[in-house]
This record gives structure tokens, C-alpha cells and sequence, in this order.
């Protein structure tokens, strides 16, 4: 079937399977491969995206039901070469090691953000449980919200 | 990546709509949230060979007063049910379970329908509706039927919507000197229950005039305590009665050992959230 | 020349290089490269742990669309790639041919246009079965009628895998108990438990037919070790393979050894003539690859006067299918007979053997460098529970008997020579930090309420760094490792290596390396590595060995660079080289240090056609090979504080303290980055991660559904401290880190559920310390996991 997405902003034509999970979806077809799968049973959180500004397991949706809802991927977090700053924040803080966990963790915390500016650290412990991080421990994760709520207007760059 | 096997795939623009094509698609499936449908399909537990996808159909996800009733359309979302101040004023057990149900990225998308259809034994919101005496309406071809939680469940993963049905609400009557709420023990965050359990008391002049106790994991459905439920009408809430009725629990309930836990920990774990959930729902009922 | 705001030349807390490609999403992992005309295999597995294959028939799934080729074991024996050897010294099946031997086991492979239809392609495959008896209970597999699972091997009449390895002293340890004063006994299992990195495992295989050139796409922890297994096992030439690990979503030990699903890979493309990518998926991550532990241990432990004196460890390891742990070749048992830990022993002895089980393969180390850690969970369970007995504060019982400062180098019972530490100061550090007294004045508040409060211990010492070639070899190659610089004309250069990162910064800390040792700013140290077509040889990054062999490779070279930039700072200051002195960044004149040349103008001369001193090449670079004189050995002391819900016993670790002793810190911060991801991994092993199997031999355990990773939520605020004793032959005075807290945190967590469990009089749980586990304690029924 022919499904059309609007991915950041743009929007995304292929014709696939029914059955293409919206992880696949987003790529194979525009290439964004910065969104990771880690599991088969939407326990791990590598995959999230946003969908409609909520952040979504992009593992656990079809690509078909996503049409007519907008998908935000990290691709989009940085504009015209500003990073945004809860990327900004992950780099201060040591906030990722292999970094496969990182663009789900931007998502979902990105989102924590636009609905909650400023978290406590047990709030951001909740927003982010549904994401598995291996190696960094978490708490440079936390650490690195803070950071980009204490930083929100800051002028960034890497 | 696991991937599904292959099926058809419509978007729903009615209730009507959906309801014909399942009629009409031997093997269709309804599919909502998609968090439990989908990871099944993935494993391929179940393959359906078309989905009905009811997403578009907003006007089944409110929460609303009706009357004496509160309406959940089927189609609210698990984070909808946690931020309901609503629901958090009459019946707070929802809140309760919704901070322990998956996690947060899930409940963005979970619903109620979804997980009441699901019918899987470890369902909190299964336990939350029993307790709270609930109701479910389920829409056919030939209109709506309403349906009680203690008749909604026939077995594991199977329920009393029938072929080319949709369940489309829970209802549950708000009465006055009510309280309710819901306990948890996981392995982790995020993970289904070892055992959980919903409690809802009604108090009125000092004694409990109706109780309604449901229990999650420690059988093949959910577990109404009727019996706990029995001894506890035309009492005045005490710790020994909360004791006696944990002790029901433990012994009606019917676990299945599993990498969770075996027999004899869940039966202890039946009790003392029963106990837990009694005595926090009567704190509510009473403040 | 030291620092500009927050970016130090040299060591200190830099922000990481790497980081700018994935907070943006432009990591570079294996399912991320595509290239032109490449197809994807899937791997059809045992549904059964023991089983005779009657029969394999493909021709459905070849006649599904899309599906170009089905690989079963007749296959590759025509390709001579029906088996393969195992790190150590056993060989495996890349796909059953006569029988399965494990649940999740490899028997055929299918190459198909998608990942989908691959995966239709599997549900149409028809294996014949028939179901053996399993052997799930590695107690009972040398039983005389346990069935026979390595059938495929001359002369193996029974399921022993290895023969018993000792080390220590029977005599004089059997002396020690008999002089002792207080004798404890424990059996203590440490479970079978995974790596399981976010990133799963995978190939991609690209063989040119025309050329005979393989290129393989492969994250994994040992490019060069790889490259020259599957020279040897494909018969083609080393040097007409090439492996490029791009990024890595972590390793922790799991993407060490070569997996059969590699073996297919590049068989499928030999076979298909294009690229073909396998990514297995988690339950073949879970099901198949590299588990870690799984050792049964019964151990005796004694005091005399106050003072541990004495330890006997005896050992059944379960290496399941195959024998395929990982280890230097000398020690069957990995490093295992560190188990003396920290204390000043009089005597040792360790006794291990281990059998074949209807099991996944592996013993892989899951962040710890072969078997220390199961070593250090022994006998930091040993000495709490000896300390129980003796009814002393179980720090007290550890600072009676850990070895003194002035006793290093100091040779273990079992053969160790442990490099430096002082021990007594980094624990008093941990009491600080903890407020060990106010804990346990709380504590005994709590108790009498009828709370469950618990404080552990744990002190571990770690040899990592392997190492010497004179002691350690795998498969045969030396562990050292190349590393070799290049400075530009421009001032800039380039460093390659043999480690490849996971995670652990690489880019970063070996560019400080540099800097620190030239003068170079770290933004200009290019580090390469991970691919074999551009790096030196060596074996790569596990067992924290990193730091402590490329580190010491990296400061060697920057040295021998550093000497070459001398001669030719003489030459241009019209001096003797032995007149210069160094400091960061420059050559000057002793005695006058305005006259001097910086790393930059002498980089200019070495390149220009000005004149070089006499029989001087031209250019400014150095290779080197570093060989370990020894191991280093980093240390720490943590302690947990844990709560248990009285009823419902469930366990909360409410604060974590670990300080650590790594000697000098390059990158502190990357350094607590690790600490950090190991004691969530520490948090995981001690209450939740698990691989059991049923009598049947069925995993229990194979996704994240039911291998429970610790989130967000369970992971306490680590607290971290340190101390640093450098480390006297490591030449930047470093020691291994990335492993320590993995290695540590179990035991001081379990010890502390022990603890707080004490009123109940409960002296023993095994891990992973579940609701369940721990409420079976309680009621008196511990018992080991299944
Ligand atoms: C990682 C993870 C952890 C979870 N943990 C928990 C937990 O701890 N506790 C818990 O209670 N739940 C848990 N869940 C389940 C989660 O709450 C699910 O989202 C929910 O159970 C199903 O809702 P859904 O809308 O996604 O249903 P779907 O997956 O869309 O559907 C589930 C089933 O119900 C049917 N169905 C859906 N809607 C209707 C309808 N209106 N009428 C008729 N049939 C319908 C579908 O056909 C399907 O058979 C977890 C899920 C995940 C992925
Ligand atoms: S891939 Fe693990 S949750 Fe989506
Ligand atoms: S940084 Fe590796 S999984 Fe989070």
C-alpha cells in the first residue's frame, strides 16, 4: 500500500507492506537511521520518536497507522546548525557512551521538557523508564535534562 | 527485528464501518493502541490477516461525567486516564495503577479498550474495573449491550465481545462515601505484575456498605474476591478485618508459578496487597 | 600549555569527540550501512535443547518469492565452513547438521531480498525432530547416565568439558583450616547471566567473486583476532579480508567471540555473489550468543586471631553446548584463582572443572576480565559470611587482613603479583563518604521498628590489562597491542590502534593521551581504529585491558616521537639532545627556557628540506607493539545500603557508594561515566538479570520482557569517590577501570539483602536477589536459581 508520513516536516512516500513497522518505515525510506531498534517486545525504548509531540515506541506502531500524524526524529532536534539544548545537554553532562540509546533517550526527554520545563530528577527517572540505557548508569542522563532545563535559552552550539 | 506476518490493513472512519468489515473479514482484529496486539504479531503468537486500525474514531476517548456515571470512552489513552482529575476525585485506584502500567512511552498509546480486550490475567485496568464495579458497553450491528466487569471476563484472553463487536465504553456509577486503590509488586519498573491489587470501599456512618476487591497475575482471569467482598459489607473497616479479608485473598486466589514467582509468594503477595489496597482505599473513603 | 576553560591538553575532564555524531543522530551502526544489492539472511533455531535432526526440508521457503537461497549444513560442508573453532580450543557447528545441542541453536539460514520475507521464509521450513534427553543441571552432567551431548568429538565419552585446573596449595591451605579459629562454608552460585548490549550482534559480508577480496561490516570487540579466524576457517588470505566496525552499540564482552551467524553471513555471500546482512534479533541475542557466569561454587573460608587466613574454592562451571569461554589460553579457568581478593592469605587453593550442558555457549566476560568477577563475588561473600559468624563488623574483619601498603608487589597464594595499592585508605574513604557509623546507628533504629535496612561490603581487587606474552596468549596471538602516530605536517596527527571502542571514549581519551604526552591539542589527535585495513595489529577491547596495553602503547609511541622531536630540537637550537628538557608541548634549552622549539616548529622541520640530524628519516612518526610487563591491578570499595519491604521483600538499593582505585585518571569524567554503567549493570546482576531453563532445557529468559535490565528507576544516585595510587610499570601510571564496578557492586549489594535480612536470621541468598528469591529467604527456603 502507499503510505505517506509527514517525517520532520517533510513528507515521506513509499509504497510498502502493510505490515512495515514505522521504526523500518523511517529507515529505509528517508534514510533516517539515527532512530535504533534494540528488542522485539517495546520494552527497550531505542526506537522512540515523536508522534503528534508524544513521544511513541516506533517498534510497536505500522508505518500505515501513522499517516495523517506528524514524526519528529533527532534528525530534527538540531536547526540551522543550533543544536538543541537537551543535545547540548548530553555532550556537557557525559549523558551517552556507545550512543544507541541516545536518540530515543533525546525524544522521549525533549518531550518531558515541552510539557514540563522544569523536572525534578524523580520526574525525569519516571519520563525516561521506559528506555534502557546500558552503559551510562542513567545518571548523567538526568543530569543532562537538568542541564538543558537550567539552559533552555541558552545559545548552544557543539 | 521481529516483524509481523503479512495481513490487510483498513483505517476505520466509523464505529459502523469497523464493526461491518469484522463482520465481513474472517480473522480481522480490531487494533488501538497496538502495544499489546502488536509485540504478539511480532513474536507471531497471532496473525491476523487484517487489522481494523480504530485510531481515527476520537469520539470513543473521553472521560466524562454522565449523570451519577463516569464514561471512559474505549479509545482513551493510559496517559488520559493518569492526568484525569476526574477520575482522580472518585476513583484514584486508576491513578494508582496508571504510574505502575508499562511505562510512560507505552501509556502514551495503550487504551482502556485495548487492555480490557486483551483479557491477559495480568492486566491492572482488568483489576481496577472489577474492583470499581464497572461496567462495559459493547457496540454490535444491531446496537449496544452493557455488560458487568464480574461477566466481562470468560477465560484467559477471551471476553464477552463477540464476533463483529467493539467494546466502546466503561461506565462506573459514582456513589458517595466512596475510596479505592490499587497496589503493585513488579520484578522492575515497567514490567507486568508478580501480583497486584484493586480495592474500592464505599463507607457510610462509619461502616462499610459495599466493598469491591479484584486481583491481577495470581490466576488465569482476573479474580474477583466475592468472598472478601461478603465479609466485609456491614463492617467498620478495621486492620483485622483487612488482615482476614488478605487471608481470603491469599486462598482464593489461583497463581500459576512462573519466572515471576512461585505459588506459595503470590498467594502471600494476594494477601498483603489486599490488605494495602483495603486499608489505603478506606484512608481515601474516610478523608 | 595545560588547559583552555574546560578543554585540558593532556588529562582531565574533556568533553567527548564522538559525541557530536550521535547526538545526532548520525551514528554510524551495523544495520545502518546498506550497500547496493545487498540481501538479508535470517536464521531458522532449535525450538528444542537436544534433539536429533531426522530430516531438514527447505523446498517451501526456496519457493517463497523473494527467497534466493536456503543454507543448512550440507551446504556448508561442501564450502568446508561446517564448523569452526571456539576461543577456546573446542569447535561448534555454524549449523546443526546431525543433532541440536542447545535451545536456540543455528540450523539453517535463509537469504531473501527483505528481512520479512526472510523471516516468512523460516516459519516454511520443516525440520524433523526427534527429542533427546536434556542435560540442564550441570551438577548432574557428569552423572553415569546423563546423555552424551559432544557425540562429535573423538574420544569425549562423558560431559566433562575440561579437565580439573588447580591453583594455590592444598596442603597448606588444609594447614591453615586446621590452625583456624572459625571455619564458614558456603555454596554460592553466581547464575548464568547475559551482556546483552542494546545493540544486538550482526554481519554484514560482502565477498567480490572477481577479486577474492571479503569485506565484513561486523561490530566487534577484536577486529584483528576475527580477521585471522576467518582466514583460517573460509582458507582465504588474511590480508584479502577486511573488517570495519563501524560504531558500536556496546559490547561488554558479548561481541567478543565469532558467532556462527557470522560464518553464515559470509558463507551467503560467497554463495549469493552479493552483500548479505544478519542482524540477529534479541531473542537471538538472549538465546545464543555469549552468556556470562554460571559457576557453582562451594567454598570453605577461615579466621584465626581476627585475620582471614585461609580460602578453598571447588568449582563446576557450566560451559554449555560448546566450550567457548573466553579466556587467555594457560588459564582454563580465566582468571579465576584471584579469588585471594585483597587479603594477606597464608594459604589457597582453587579447584575448577567444567562440563558440557544442553546450554547456549559462551562464558564470555559480561564487563570483567575472565572470571574475576565470579572471583570476587566468591570470596566478598565468603568474608561477610565469615564475619557474621565471628560476630565483627565485616569492614573491621577486611582491615584486620587486607595486604599493607609497604607489602607491594605482593605475590598472591594462587600466583598474582598485585602492582600497588593501599587499601586501608580507599576503604576509610568509602566509610566517609557513606557515614558508615550514622548508617548503622540508623540501622539499629530501624530494626527495632521492625524495618529492614541493610549495609554491604564489597572490596575487590581485579588484575586487568592482558597481557604479557610471556603469561597470556588466546588462540595462540600474543595479547599485545599496536599502536602507531603520525604527526602531519601540519601539526596535526593521527593515531591508530588495535582497541576498538564500544562506549568507552577512545576517540577521546587516547587523543588526551597524546596531548598529554606531545603537547598536541586533543581536537587535533585524529583516532582511528576498528578497522583492520587501517590500524596495527592487536587483540582488541575487553577485560578492560584498553587503558592498560593500547594506553601504555599510545604513551610509548607519543614518547618515541617525542624522543625523535628532541634530536631534531637540538639540531635546530644548536644544542645536544641531552641539553633539552621537556615540558608539555616543547623542547628547550636547560638552564635558558626561552630558547626553545615547540612540537609545532619541529613537526615543520621534520617535513621541510631544511637539514636533519646525521642518518635522521625524514617526518615525524613511530609504531609500536606494547607488551604488559604485568596485569594492573585497580581496587575499589563499595557499599550498598539496600531496603527490603517486610512484606512483600521486595529489595531497594537506596544509596551506592564505590570508590575506586584505577591509579591515575586520564578523563575522570569518562572514567565515572564507566563506573557508572557498571554499577547499573552490578544493580541488574544482583536483583534481576537471570538466564534460567526449565527441565527441558527451555530458556526462560530470551527477551527484555523477561530479562529484566535495570531502568531508571532502580538505579540509585551513585555516589563516587577515589583515590589514586598509580600504578608503578604502567607508563602513564594508569590501571583498567571499565570493568570494576560490574565486578564489585554484586557482592556489596547482596550482602547488604543479607544484612538487612540478619533479624530474620537468613545467612544466604543467592542472586539475582527477586521478590520472590528474597521472600523464599525469609521464610527459610533459599535456593539457587534453576
Ligand atoms: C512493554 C509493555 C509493558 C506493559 N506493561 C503492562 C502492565 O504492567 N500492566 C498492564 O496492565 N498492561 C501493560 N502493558 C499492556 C498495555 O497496557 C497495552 O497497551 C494494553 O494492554 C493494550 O492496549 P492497546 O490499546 O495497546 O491494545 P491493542 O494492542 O490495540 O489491542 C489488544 C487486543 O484488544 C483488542 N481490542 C483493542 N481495542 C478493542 C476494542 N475497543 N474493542 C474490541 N477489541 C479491542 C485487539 O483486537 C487486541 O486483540 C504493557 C505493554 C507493553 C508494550
Ligand atoms: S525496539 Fe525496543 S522498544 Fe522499540
Ligand atoms: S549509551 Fe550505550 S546504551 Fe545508552
Amino acid at each position: 500500500m502507499n503510505i505517506s508520513i509527514n517525517i520532520n516536516g517533510e513528507t515521506v512516500t513509499r509504497d510498502v507492506e502493510p505490515r512495515t513497522l514505522l521504526v523500518h518505515f523511517i529507515r529505509d525510506t528517508p534514510g533516517l537511521t539515527g532512530t535504533h531498534w534494540g528488542c522485539d517486545t517495546s520494552n527497550c525504548g531505542a526506537c522512540v520518536v515523536q508522534m503528534d509531540g508524544q513521544p511513541l515506541k516506533s517498534c510497536t506502531a505500522l508505518a500505515a497507522m501513522c499517516e495523517g500524524h506528524e514524526i519528529r526524529t533527532v534528525e530534527a532536534l538540531e536547526v540551522d546548525g543550533k543544536l538543541d539544548p537537551i543535545q547540548q545537554g548530553f555532550h556537557e553532562k557525559h549523558a551517552l557512551q556507545c550512543g544507541f540509546c541516545t536518540p530515543g533517550m533525546l525524544m522521549t526527554t525533549r518531550a518531558l521538557l515541552d510539557e514540563n520545563p522544569d523536572p525534578t530528577e524523580a520526574e525525569i527517572r519516571m519520563a525516561i523508564s521506559g528506555s534502557i540505557c546500558r552503559c551510562t548508569g542513567y545518571q548523567n542522563i538526568v543530569a543532562a535534562v537538568r542541564w538543558a532545563a537550567e539552559n533552555a535559552e541558552a545559545e548552544v552550539q557543539s | 527485528m521481529q516483524t509481523p506476518a503479512r495481513f490487510d490493513y483498513e483505517r476505520a472512519t466509523s464505529l459502523q464501518g469497523a464493526i461491518a468489515s469484522l463482520k465481513e473479514h474472517e480473522d480481522s482484529r480490531i487494533i488501538a493502541g497496538g502495544h499489546s496486539l502488536l509485540p504478539m504479531m511480532k513474536l507471531r503468537l497471532a496473525s491476523p490477516t487484517r487489522l481494523i486500525d480504530i485510531n481515527d474514531l476520537t469520539d470513543l476517548q473521553y472521560i466524562r461525567e454522565e449523570g451519577d456515571e463516569i464514561a471512559i470512552g474505549a479509545l482513551t489513552r493510559h496517559v488520559e486516564l493518569l492526568k484525569s482529575e476526574l477520575l482522580a476525585e472518585h476513583f484514584p485506584l486508576f491513578k494508582d495503577a496508571e504510574l505502575v502500567i508499562a511505562d510512560p512511552v507505552v501509556r502514551n498509546r495503550g487504551t482502556i479498550g485495548g487492555s480490557l480486550c486483551q483479557a491477559d490475567a495480568a492486566e491492572d485496568l482488568s483489576a481496577v474495573c472489577a474492583a470499581v464495579k464497572a461496567t462495559v458497553v459493547i457496540t454490535g450491528a444491531d446496537g449496544t449491550r452493557t455488560v458487568p466487569m464480574d461477566q466481562f471476563h470468560l477465560g484467559p484472553w477471551t471476553t464477552a465481545v463477540g464476533e463483529g463487536e467493539i467494546l466502546t465504553e466503561v461506565r462506573i456509577a459514582k456513589r458517595p462515601g466512596g475510596g479505592s486503590a490499587h497496589e503493585k509488586v513488579e520484578r522492575r519498573a515497567g514490567d507486568w505484575a508478580i501480583a497486584a491489587a484493586s480495592a474500592a470501599v464505599w463507607i457510610d456512618g462509619g461502616v462499610i456498605t459495599d466493598a469491591g476487591i479484584a486481583l491481577s497475575a495470581v490466576g488465569l482471569t482476573t479474580i474477583d474476591l466475592t468472598r472478601a467482598e461478603e465479609l466485609l459489607r456491614g463492617q467498620p473497616p478495621s486492620e483485622e478485618l483487612f488482615e482476614q479479608a488478605g487471608a481470603i485473598a491469599s486462598e482464593d486466589c489461583m497463581p500459576i508459578p512462573d519466572s515471576r514467582g512461585p505459588v506459595d509468594y503470590k498467594r502471600h503477595l494476594a494477601g498483603v496487597l489486599t490488605k494495602r489496597a483495603l486499608r489505603k482505599a478506606t484512608a481515601r473513603a474516610l478523608s | 600549555m595545560t588547559a583552555v576553560g574546560d578543554r585540558p591538553i593532556g588529562f582531565g575532564p574533556l568533553k567527548r569527540k564522538e559525541d557530536a555524531r550521535f547526538i545526532r543522530g548520525k551514528g554510524n551502526y551495523l544495520d545502518d550501512i546498506r550497500l547496493p544489492g545487498m540481501v538479508h539472511m535470517a536464521i531458522l533455531r532449535s525450538p528444542f535443547a537436544h534433539a536429533k535432526i531426522n530430516s531438514i526440508d527447505t523446498s517451501a521457503a526456496l519457493a517463497l518469492p523473494g527467497v534466493a537461497a536456503v543454507i543448512t549444513a550440507k551446504d556448508l560442508e561442501t564450502l568446508g565452513l561446517a564448523w569452526m573453532p571456539t576461543i577456546s580450543y573446542d569447535t561448534q557447528a555454524v549449523l546443526a547438521g546431525d543433532k541440536v545441542r542447545f535451545q536456540g541453536q543455528e540450523v539453517a539460514a535463509v537469504i531473501a531480498i527483505d528481512e520479512y520475507i526472510a523471516r516468512d521464509a523460516l516459519q516454511l521450513i520443516d525440520v524433523d525432530y526427534e527429542p533427546l534427553p536434556a542435560v540442564v543441571n550441570a551438577r548432574k552432567a557428569l552423572d553415569e547416565d546423563a546423555p552424551l551431548i559432544r557425540d562429535d568429538k573423538d574420544g569425549q565419552l562423558d560431559n566433562l568439558a575440561s579437565p580439573t585446573w588447580e591453583a594455590g596449595d592444598e596442603e597448606s591451605t588444609d594447614k591453615a583450616f586446621a590452625e583456624a579459629d572459625t571455619i564458614v562454608s558456603r555454596d554460592i552460585i553466581y547464575p548464568r547471566c547475559h551482556p546483552a548490549p542494546l545493540e544486538t550482534c550482526g554481519m554484514i559480508a560482502d565477498f567480490n567473486p572477481e577479486t577474492g577480496q571479503l569485506d565484513l561490516y561486523n561490530g566487534n570487540q577484536a577486529p584483528h583476532a576475527h580477521r585471522t579466524v576467518y582466514a583460517h576457517v573460509a582458507g582465504l588470505a588474511e590480508h584479502m579480508i577486511r573488517i570495519k566496525c563501524n560504531d558500536i552499540g556496546g559490547g561488554f564482552g558479548n561481541k567478543v567471540p565469532v558467532y556462527p551467524g557470522y560464518v553464515c553471513a559470509i558463507a551467503g555471500s560467497i554463495v549469493a555473489g552479493v552483500p548479505v546482512k544478519w542482524i540477529e534479533d534479541r531473542s537471538e541475542n538472549l538465546m545464543s550468543t555469549g552468556f556470562a557466569r554460571d559457576y557453582i561454587m562451594k567454598s570453605d573460608i577461615c579466621a584465626k586471631d581476627g585475620k582471614i587466613t585461609g580460602l578453598r574454592v571447588d568449582v563446576i562451571a557450566d560451559h554449555g553446548a560448546f566450550d567457548s569461554t573466553a579466556q587467555p589460553t594457560k588459564f582454563p579457568a580465566g582468571f579465576f584463582h584471584i579469588v585471594c581478593g585483597s587479603y594477606d592469605l597464608q594459604a589457597s587453593h582453587v579447584k575448577v572443572k567444567a562440563v558440557y550442558t544442553n546450554k547456549a555457549p559462551g562464558g564470555v566476560a559480561y564487563r570483567c576480565s575472565f572470571r574475576i568477577t565470579e572471583a570476587v563475588y566468591l570470596v566478598e561473600r565468603m568474608v561477610e559470611a565469615l564475619a557474621l559468624e565471628m560476630h565483627i563488623d565485616p569492614i573491621d574483619l577486611r582491615m584486620q587482613s587486607f595486604i599493607g601498603t609497604e607489602q607491594f608487589p605482593y605475590e598472591t597464594t594462587t600466583g598474582w603479583t598485585y602492582d600497588s595499592g593501599d587499601y586501608h585508605k580507599t576503604m576509610r574513604v568509602a566509610m566517609d563518604i557513606a557515614g558508615y557509623e550514622d548508617l548503622r546507628q540508623e540501622q539499629e533504629e530501624k530494626r527495632a521498628r521492625g524495618e529492614l535496612m541493610g549495609i554491604g561490603i564489597s572490596f575487590f581487587t581485579e588484575g586487568v590489562g592482558a597481557g604479557p606474552r610471556k603469561h597470556m596468549d588466546i588462540l595462540g596471538l600474543a595479547m599485545n597491542d599496536g599502536a602507531d602516530l603520525r604527526v602531519h605536517p601540519s601539526g596535526k596527527a593521527v593515531v591508530s590502534l588495535s582497541a576498538q571502542t564500544q562506549g568507552q571514549g577512545h576517540e577521546t581519551t587516547f587523543a588526551q593521551i597524546v596531548a598529554e604526552e606531545l603537547g598536541i591539542p586533543p581536537e587535533d589527535v585524529e583516532v582511528r581504529h576498528g578497522d583492520t585495513d587501517k590500524s596495527p595489529y592487536g587483540l582488541g577491547t575487553y577485560g578492560s585491558r584498553s587503558t592498560p596495553v593500547s594506553g601504555a602503547a599510545v604513551a610509548v609511541v607519543s614518547r618515541k616521537v617525542r624522543d625523535k622531536a628532541r634530536a631534531i630540537a637540538a639540531q635546530m637550537l644548536e644544542t645536544r639532545p641531552e641539553d633539552l628538557a621537556w615540558e608539555k608541548g616543547r623542547w628547550y634549552v636547560k638552564g635558558d627556557p626561552s630558547v626553545g622549539a615547540t612540537i609545532f616548529d619541529i613537526t615543520e622541520r621534520a617535513y621541510s628540506g631544511d637539514s636533519l640530524p646525521e642518518g635522521m628519516e625524514g617526518g615525524l612518526d613511530a609504531q609500536v607493539i606494547y607488551d604488559p610487563p604485568n596485569l594492573t591491578y585497580p581496587y575499589g570499595a563499595y557499599i550498598a545500603v539496600v531496603d527490603v519491604d517486610p512484606e512483600t521483600a521486595h529489595v531497594t538499593v537506596r544509596r551506592f557508594i564505590a570508590v575506586d582505585d584505577c591509579g591515575v585518571r586520564i578523563n575522570p569524567m569518562i572514567v565515572d561515566g564507566q563506573i557508572h554503567g557498571g554499577l547499573a549493570e552490578g544493580v541488574g546482576i544482583a536483583l534481576m538479570e537471570v538466564i534460567t531453563f526449565d527441565e527441558e532445557g527451555n530458556c526462560l529468559n530470551g527477551s527484555f520482557m523477561d530479562y529484566l535490565i535495570p531502568t531508571a528507576l532502580e538505579c540509585p544516585d551513585f555516589e563516587l569517590g577515589a583515590t589514586v595510587t598509580p600504578c608503578p610499570h604502567h607508563p602513564l601510571g594508569a590501571k583498567g577501570v571499565g570493568e570494576s564496578p560490574n565486578v564489585g557492586s554484586p557482592p556489596a549489594i547482596v550482602n547488604a539483602v543479607i544484612d538487612a535480612l540478619q533479624p530474620l536470621g537468613v545467612n544466604h541468598v543467592d542472586m539475582p536477589c527477586t521478590p520472590a528469591r528474597v521472600w523464599a529467604a525469609m521464610q527459610g527456603n533459599a535456593a539457587p536459581p534453576q
